[in-house]
Order: structure tokens, then C-alpha cells, then sequence
């Protein structure tokens, strides 16, 4: 009989998950308490509150934030219900596509609406210009600006909340509407008596994600806020690793970013734990759509105007650009050139580095991220290690450290011995594989749950040990989910750039680096032809993977 | 904690400052010069490749590996463009986790190879034709570095968003609040171009010229290429800063505009180039030195980049304005070695970012 190495590889899990986030975040807490000289010291959290550069941007990221916040709830909650409620026409292809914008990095996204709403060369006030004959030096949109920020950083997290309500909305028991229909009351009535409140935790954990991910992005403010003149909380931080580099000033600013996220992610849990009641109870039938009539037409015109701006526009402008000598101009069959498509594959000498590096990157991640995520809630939806909530709460616990802030304590953490993997693909492989388990975990977590433990005690009758249960019965009955879990991470390391930014070297860039890069320098040819190759990449792999799983779904067991 | 390389503690170290361009000590005779050499190249081939730290236009970069690539085959040249500030900031980094990825360096924050010639970070090699026909103010004494490329940071404007007669013509001109929204500048904290512009003209115009600059709602970008491309863009009328070069390989493209040489002077911005003394390819890494500072080299920087040359037979391109009739404020890199922390610190408190 093989012995069963189920425990000493849970334990080894165990302690690999605590050093991923203990490292880097104990790394920052210590730096940020050490002055230059390695002491003890308040000093630089005082600096930092008493300094204006710093307390602006902190400010500014909070207006920006609750913004955020409370625009995709107005936008995702009235697209949600029509998606997942009425007899909308095209409900499926806009659910397709509202969750298809997220695989726009938000930082291609604001490059993109730059093209499109810079105030005199953007394509849209041009052609505002035309036909309004508004005067040259005026402006429809200014995307230079604080509004333009918050509409960018709206672009690409409603989809978020919209997935979320929709989701919740689609869960919901059809009987409690028809009943409140049978008792007399009016579709209106119904809706505002029994659906809104039934979906409201879910829009207030929506409105924490999207605040969350407003706090958190680093790349739409990078492009947006500085050709504006401000900071915002993120940017000033990377802005602390620029020359002269202030890593401990780095570490102390990140802190109230992480205490924030704490905090926000307990009210999250708080919010979806009362959650229950909207899907609690047995077998209800599908919820009944309601009948739109006259109004569906203006409901899916709706829709389509909503996807514009994440989607559409983008995109027309991205393609635009890749094909124009000047990205302000609109190509036409005369002026169009291969220029940029030519100088970005066979010229720019980063390319192919950074595209096998990216490459090389997100394989690794998802599958290690996929596999770790696995076994971590294997371990937790089976209680198979004394101890495992704590490891349920590891694999959460990086939610709570914002990209840029595990960037930099991964940095502080891995450039010193015995772990000196600054300059190697190792860190940044950390780094990723550390952001995206969370998601992996609840992904796989709730699959766990859909698949009865009567089918794994069987086979651990049988003399199966648990690992062997696991790679037989388990994971092949978790297939689907699997896949989409690496997917998941395929596609978010591809766009990650936060902590990618700060933990880069020249050997180790990767495409949105590249990207960043290349903004910089205001090269914005070649900037759309890799955005573009970066987003065919990404739909290439999602789409094979879901021919790989077009085989028949697991049902849930019981 | 480890200790940080700055530009302050390295300056601390070092005693000795004076007047001059590249004021650092000389410690005895320079090196020999040196030819190419077919042992030159054929070591170079066997290293295959190298890095180039550079902060010129990206597009221009590649042309110059291009170029080398054609004319040695078997060497690649890997580009690493960034700011001078960036590529400064990422050396810094990666030497003190003891990583040494770069092999040649080029910066347009001449201060830069001041500083990393005190920490003993440049390898001394000079090139046959840089001891020939470089002028002493443009190669080092001591044959770690000697200027690659030079160029200007004017100010330049769009002419279908600006007539002639209304154009700027001085610095004073451009703090007019006519140009409320209409200025984009460049940062000091990427650019080494905009670094050295903005000692400079602080120097000679005083900081309150920024801050009523900062009044006007200016566009704020990084790199000194962006400016020119924005003005293209039509994205902003005027510039207040900028490469000369980038402006004028856009006009030459056609693109509508046009550069201003201000009557208080346009900052002269020289950008050298060294080996690093730990590069991981040595020999390439001198191979391509030599080559770029040859006048076949530093004539395509002109013909090509419409970047200046201090190689005494390098030809001015006759479409641009003679560099000697230009007035041009005194350049001071080890000032700014000195000062580089104080201006940052000084600009962000004035611009906000």
C-alpha cells in the first residue's frame, strides 16, 4: 500500500500560502516603520499625512471611488434586470458582450478613450465639431479630467456589478414574484416590492467591488490623471518608486490602501452573507420574464448605447489608430498603412520578448494559480486538515492587498536574501499566481460545493487515498470548472499591470508593461496594434477553452 | 536596510566639482583609443548580443539597431528605451540587486553618466573617432563617455491651431494667459531632456516662470517625444517643451508644425553614451559604442533622427536652422547631479504630479 502523502503535501500547501502573503505584507509593515538608518519610526506615515502630495491623491481616490461606485450601480442594476428578467430582445448577446468587455485591460481601455475624447483631438469632439460647429477650442468631452476618469474607470467595472446582479437576479426563486402577481399586484409592484429588495445585498456587494476596484486600479489613473495634473492614490505610490526611489515612504502609503480593502471586504462579506434568503429553500421554477411590450425596443437600444462605451467605441478607435500614421485621424481607404503593424512586429525589439514572456507568464499562473486553488478548496470544502478555515482565509486574504501595494511588498520581500528573485520571472510568476488566487479559490470553492462527498468517500472505502480521490473522482467531476478557473487566470495576468509595473526588469517585461511603456513615449500606433493582438490572444484562448468544455456539464449531485 | 546608490551619496563621496561640462576628476592619462578591429568583431559575434539603454525616440532607436544589425550581422541589438530618469531609476535598481542586464548606456540627462562614473559603474573605452574629431567638451577625459547624440528642447506649436504672427517667440511670451488649455509639456521625473531643460531654465528664468506656467491647465505628459506627437494630434497648440528632433521629423513628415527657438535661449541638451563596466557583453558592447560614434553613424543620427553631432565632420541637414546660429542656455550636468532631488521635489510641488 502507497503511503498517503495527503497530509505532508496539505501542510506544505498550508505554509506556502502563509509565506506568499505574510512576506510581502510583513516586509511592507516592517519598512514602513524603519527609517533610513533601520530604526524604529511613526516618521513616515507622519510625512505622509501632514504632506499635501499625499493627502490630495487620497482624497481624490475616495471622491473616485464612491463615484465609481454609485454610477455602475446605475448602470448595472437596470441592465441586469433586463438581461436576466424580461423578454429584452438580443438578452443573451448582450450578456455576452457586457461580460466580452472585460477582457479589455482598463488601461488599454483608458488609452482608447483618450483616442476618443482627448478635447480637441478626440475623435468624438471632432465630430461634434462638424456637426455642431463648435469652435476649435472647445470641448464636448474632456477626458483629462476627474469626470473623465470616473467615466473610464465606470467603463470597465460595471460589468463587474452587472455580473453579480445578474447572477442574483437569475437565482431568483420565479414563485415569490408570482405570488406577489396572484395576489393582484402590478408588474411595477412586484418588482419594487419583492425583486429590489430581494437583489439589494447583491447591488451593495456590487457597489463594494466597484469601489474596490475603482481604490485599487493603477493604470486608467497613470494615463488619465497625470496629463491632468493629479495623483491619485496608486499612482502616487509608484510615483514614490521613481528616482530618488522611497521604498519606505512606498510601504507607508500603501498601508491605508490595505486597511481600507480590509475593511471593505469585511462589509462585502457582511452585505452577500445576508445574501441567503434571495436563494435559499428547494427547486424553484425559472423566474417568469416580464413582458416589456412597446418598451422593448428602447430597452435593448439601451443596452447597445451602454456597450458602446465599453466595447464598441474602444475598439473603432483602437482599430483606427492601428491603421493611421496619426491616431487623431480617421483612416481612410487612401491613408491607411501597415506602418504601425510593421514597426511593432518586426522593428520594436521588445515585442517578441515580451510576448513570450507574457505568454510564459500567464501559462504558469493559471496553471499553478488553477492547481493551488484546487487543492486549497478541496482542503476547505472537505475539512480535510485540522485548521482549514485558517487556509480558507489565506487564499482570501490577498483580495485585501491591492496590486501595486503587493508589487511593492513582494519587491521589498524578494530583494534580499535567501529569496533574491527580483530581475527573474519567478516574482512576477508570485505575483500573479498570489492576485488571482482568491478568485480561483471561490471559483473552485463553490464548484466543491455542487459535488456530494458520498462519491469521494466511496472511493476512499475503496483504499484510495485522499490525493488519489482527488485526481480520480473529483477534480474529473470539477472539469469545467477547472478550465474556466484557468482561463480566469490566464486572461487577468495577461491584463495585469500593477503590480507587473513595479516589479518588472528589462529581461522580464511583459505586454502590458510594454504598453505602459509605450504610452509614455506617446507611441500610440504601436500601442493599439499590441493592444489588439493582446485582446485576440486573450478571446483565442477563452474561446478554445470553451470548445474543451463543451463536453456535458457536471450537474450537481445530490 | 541595504543602502541606496543616490545621486547625493555618491556626490558626498566625492570630493572633487569645478566647472566645465564633464567636470569630474581626471585620474591620469586616458585610455588609448581604440579601432574596430576584426578580433572586435568576431568577439562581438560570439557574444551574439547586447543591451542598449537609450532614452532617444523609440522609432529612431530602432533605426540605430537596425542600422548596427545590417552592418554587423550576427550582433542584435536589444532596445531598452525609456526615460533617462526611468532608465536611471531601473539601473540604479537592478545593480543594487546585483542584476546587470545593461551593456551600453545612453542618456540624455548628462548628469547621469557623471554619477555613475564616480560609483565606478562605466567601463573606459574610447573610440577611434571620438579621440579624432569629438571636441573636449563632448567626450570624458577619463574615455568613459562621450556625447552621442545632442539636441534642443525649444518650444513649437501647430500652425493650423496657431498663426506665425501669433506664435510665441520667448519664454515670457508662452506664460501668456492666451494659452490657458493649450500647452503640453513634458516631466522632469521621466525625460532627462526635460531634467536638464528644466535646471536650465529655472536657473536663468527663476521658478516663478513655472509657476505661472503651472496656471495655465498644462498637459502633462512624460517623455519629451510626446509633446511634438501631441501638437500633431492637434491635441495641444503649443508645447512648452520637448526634443527638437522629434518636432522636426514630424515636419518633415509633413505634419503641421513648427519649432520656435526662444529669445531667452533654448536649453542645449547633450545626451552621452558609456560601456557599463559590468556588462554582460563586453564586446559587443564596445563594438557598438565605437560604431555608433562614427560619423556614417552620427550622419544618420542627423539624416535620420535630425539629432545634432558633435563629430567635427558630421553635416548639419540644410532643412534645419544652423545649430551655431542658435542661442543656447549653458548646460551645467553637474548641477543637476547635485540638484536633481530639489528640482523634482520643486516641479511637483508646482505642477501637482
Amino acid at each position: 500500500m502507497t503511503r498517503d502523502l495527503s497530509r505532508p503535501i496539505l501542510l506544505a500547501v498550508s505554509a506556502l500560502l502563509a509565506a506568499m502573503i505574510v512576506l510581502p505584507v510583513g516586509w511592507l509593515l516592517v519598512v514602513s516603520l524603519t527609517d533610513k538608518e533601520g530604526g524604529a519610526t511613526l516618521a513616515n506615515f507622519v510625512a505622509l499625512f501632514t504632506d499635501p502630495t499625499f493627502v490630495d491623491p487620497l482624497v481624490t481616490t475616495l471622491i473616485i471611488a464612491c463615484s465609481v461606485s454609485v454610477i455602475c450601480c446605475l448602470v448595472a442594476a437596470p441592465l441586469g434586470w433586463l438581461v436576466a428578467r424580461t423578454d429584452m430582445p438580443l438578452a443573451r448577446t448582450v450578456r455576452t458582450l457586457v461580460m466580452a468587455s472585460l477582457v479589455t485591460p482598463p488601461f488599454v481601455g483608458a488609452i482608447a478613450w483618450e483616442m476618443l475624447a482627448a478635447p480637441n483631438s478626440g475623435l468624438l469632439n471632432q465630430l461634434w465639431r462638424l456637426v455642431s460647429g463648435m469652435p476649435a477650442d472647445e470641448a464636448l468631452f474632456d477626458i483629462y479630467s476627474l469626470t473623465g476618469l470616473i467615466f473610464v474607470i465606470s467603463c470597465y467595472t460595471f460589468p463587474y456589478v452587472f455580473i453579480l446582479v445578474a447572477n442574483a437576479l437569475d437565482r431568483m426563486p420565479g414563485e415569490l414574484e408570482d405570488a406577489s402577481s396572484m395576489l393582484g399586484a402590478k408588474t411595477w409592484q412586484t418588482a419594487r416590492r419583492i425583486t429590489v429588495p430581494l437583489a439589494l445585498p447583491t447591488l451593495l456587494a456590487g457597489a463594494l467591488v466597484a469601489f474596490l476596484q475603482a481604490l485599487n486600479l493603477f493604470g486608467s489613473p497613470a494615463i488619465l490623471a497625470i496629463p491632468a495634473g493629479f495623483h491619485t492614490l496608486t499612482t502616487r505610490i509608484w510615483s514614490l518608486f521613481q528616482f530618488p526611489p522611497k521604498p519606505e515612504l512606498a510601504a507607508a502609503a500603501s498601508v491605508p490602501l490595505l486597511v481600507l480593502t480590509i475593511l471593505l471586504l469585511r462589509a462585502q462579506a457582511m452585505a452577500l452573507g445576508r445574501r441567503g434568503y434571495a436563494v435559499l429553500g428547494g427547486k424553484y421554477g425559472a423566474p417568469r420574464p416580464i413582458r416589456l411590450g412597446w418598451l422593448r425596443g428602447p430597452a435593448v437600444a439601451l443596452a447597445l448605447f451602454i456597450l458602446a462605451m465599453p466595447l464598441f467605441l474602444p475598439y473603432a478607435a483602437l482599430f483606427n489608430s492601428a491603421f493611421s500614421r496619426v491616431a487623431s485621424r480617421i483612416v481612410t481607404p487612401e491613408t491607411i498603412t501597415l506602418h504601425n503593424v510593421r514597426f511593432t512586429f518586426l522593428e520594436l525589439s521588445s515585442t517578441m520578448p515580451a510576448l513570450k514572456n507574457t505568454f510564459l507568464l500567464a501559462t504558469a499562473s493559471a496553471t499553478l494559480g488553477a492547481l493551488l486553488a484546487l487543492l486549497i478548496a478541496y482542503i476547505v470544502a472537505r475539512k480535510a486538515v485540522r485548521g482549514h478555515r485558517v487556509l480558507a482565509f489565506l487564499a482570501t486574504a490577498p483580495l485585501a492587498i491591492p496590486g501595486i501595494v503587493l508589487g511593492v511588498g513582494l519587491f521589498l520581500a524578494y530583494t534580499r536574501p535567501p529569496l533574491a528573485l527580483y530581475g527573474t520571472l519567478w516574482i512576477l510568476l508570485i505575483a500573479f499566481v498570489t492576485i488571482e488566487l482568491p478568485a480561483a479559490y471561490q471559483q473552485l470553492g463553490s464548484a466543491f460545493h455542487a459535488v456530494h462527498p458520498e462519491l469521494e468517500e466511496a472511493g476512499r472505502m475503496l483504499g484510495a487515498t485522499q490525493l488519489r480521490t482527488l485526481a480520480d473522482i473529483t477534480a474529473p467531476l470539477l472539469r469545467s470548472a477547472v478550465i474556466a478557473t484557468w482561463c480566469f487566470i490566464f486572461v487577468a495576468t495577461i491584463r495585469e499591470l500593477s503590480a507587473a509595473v513595479i516589479l518588472f526588469t528589462s529581461e522580464t517585461k511583459v505586454l502590458s508593461v510594454l504598453i505602459f511603456d509605450l504610452k509614455e513615449s506617446g507611441d500610440v500606433g504601436a500601442i493599439a496594434v499590441l493592444s489588439l493582438s493582446m485582446v485576440a490572444i486573450t478571446t483565442v484562448v477563452i474561446a478554445a477553452a470553451n470548445r474543451l468544455h463543451a463536453r456535458p456539464q457536471v450537474r450537481p449531485a445530490t | 536596510m541595504t543602502r541606496k546608490l543616490t545621486r547625493r551619496h555618491v556626490l558626498a563621496a566625492s570630493v572633487a566639482t569645478g566647472a566645465g561640462a564633464f567636470a569630474t576628476p581626471v585620474r591620469g592619462a586616458p585610455p588609448e583609443a581604440q579601432k574596430i578591429t576584426p578580433a572586435l568583431i568576431e568577439a562581438a559575434k560570439k557574444e551574439g548580443k547586447f543591451s542598449w539603454y537609450t532614452s532617444v525616440d523609440l522609432a529612431l532607436s530602432e533605426k540605430v539597431a537596425n542600422a548596427f544589425e545590417a552592418k554587423y550581422p550576427g550582433v542584435k541589438v536589444k532596445v531598452e528605451r525609456s526615460g533617462a530618469e526611468r532608465n536611471y531609476q531601473r539601473i540604479g535598481q537592478e545593480y543594487q540587486n546585483k542584476i546587470y542586464n545593461c551593456d551600453v548606456v545612453n542618456s540624455s540627462d548628462a548628469a547621469h553618466l557623471i554619477v555613475w562614473k564616480r560609483a565606478s559603474m562605466l567601463a573606459p573605452f574610447v573610440p577611434e573617432e571620438v579621440a579624432q574629431y569629438f571636441p573636449a567638451a563632448h567626450r570624458d577625459p577619463d574615455g568613459m563617455f562621450a556625447s552621442w547624440r545632442i539636441t534642443l528642447c525649444p518650444v513649437a506649436y501647430n500652425t493650423k491651431l496657431v498663426k506665425v504672427e501669433e506664435a510665441p517667440k520667448s519664454y515670457a511670451d508662452l506664460v501668456d494667459p492666451k494659452w490657458m488649455g493649450k500647452i503640453v509639456k513634458a516631466h522632469p521625473g521621466y525625460s532627462g531632456t526635460i531634467m536638464t531643460a528644466t535646471q536650465q531654465l529655472s536657473r536663468d528664468l527663476g521658478w516663478a516662470w513655472f509657476e505661472k506656467l503651472a496656471k495655465l491647465k498644462v498637459m502633462q505628459v512624460q517623455s519629451a517625444t510626446e509633446p511634438p506627437k501631441k501638437l500633431a494630434q492637434g491635441e495641444r497648440a503649443v508645447m512648452a517643451d520637448g526634443g527638437e528632433y522629434i518636432v522636426e521629423e514630424l515636419k518633415t513628415r509633413g505634419e503641421p508644425v513648427e519649432i520656435v527657438y526662444p529669445t531667452e535661449g533654448t536649453p542645449l541638451i547633450t545626451g552621452p553614451s558609456g560601456i557599463m563596466a559590468r556588462a554582460p557583453n563586453p564586446n559587443a558592447s564596445r563594438l557598438f559604442h565605437a560604431w555608433s560614434m562614427t560619423r556614417e553613424a552620427q550622419q544618420l543620427n542627423i539624416d535620420v533622427g535630425a539629432l545634432r553631432s558633435a563629430h567635427a565632420l558630421a553635416k548639419d541637414r540644410p532643412d534645419m536652422k544652423k545649430f551655431s546660429d542658435i542661442k543656447t542656455l549653458r548646460e551645467e550636468p553637474d548641477v543637476v547631479a547635485d540638484q536633481a532631488d530639489a528640482l523634482k521635489a520643486q516641479y511637483l510641488k508646482i505642477f501637482k504630479v
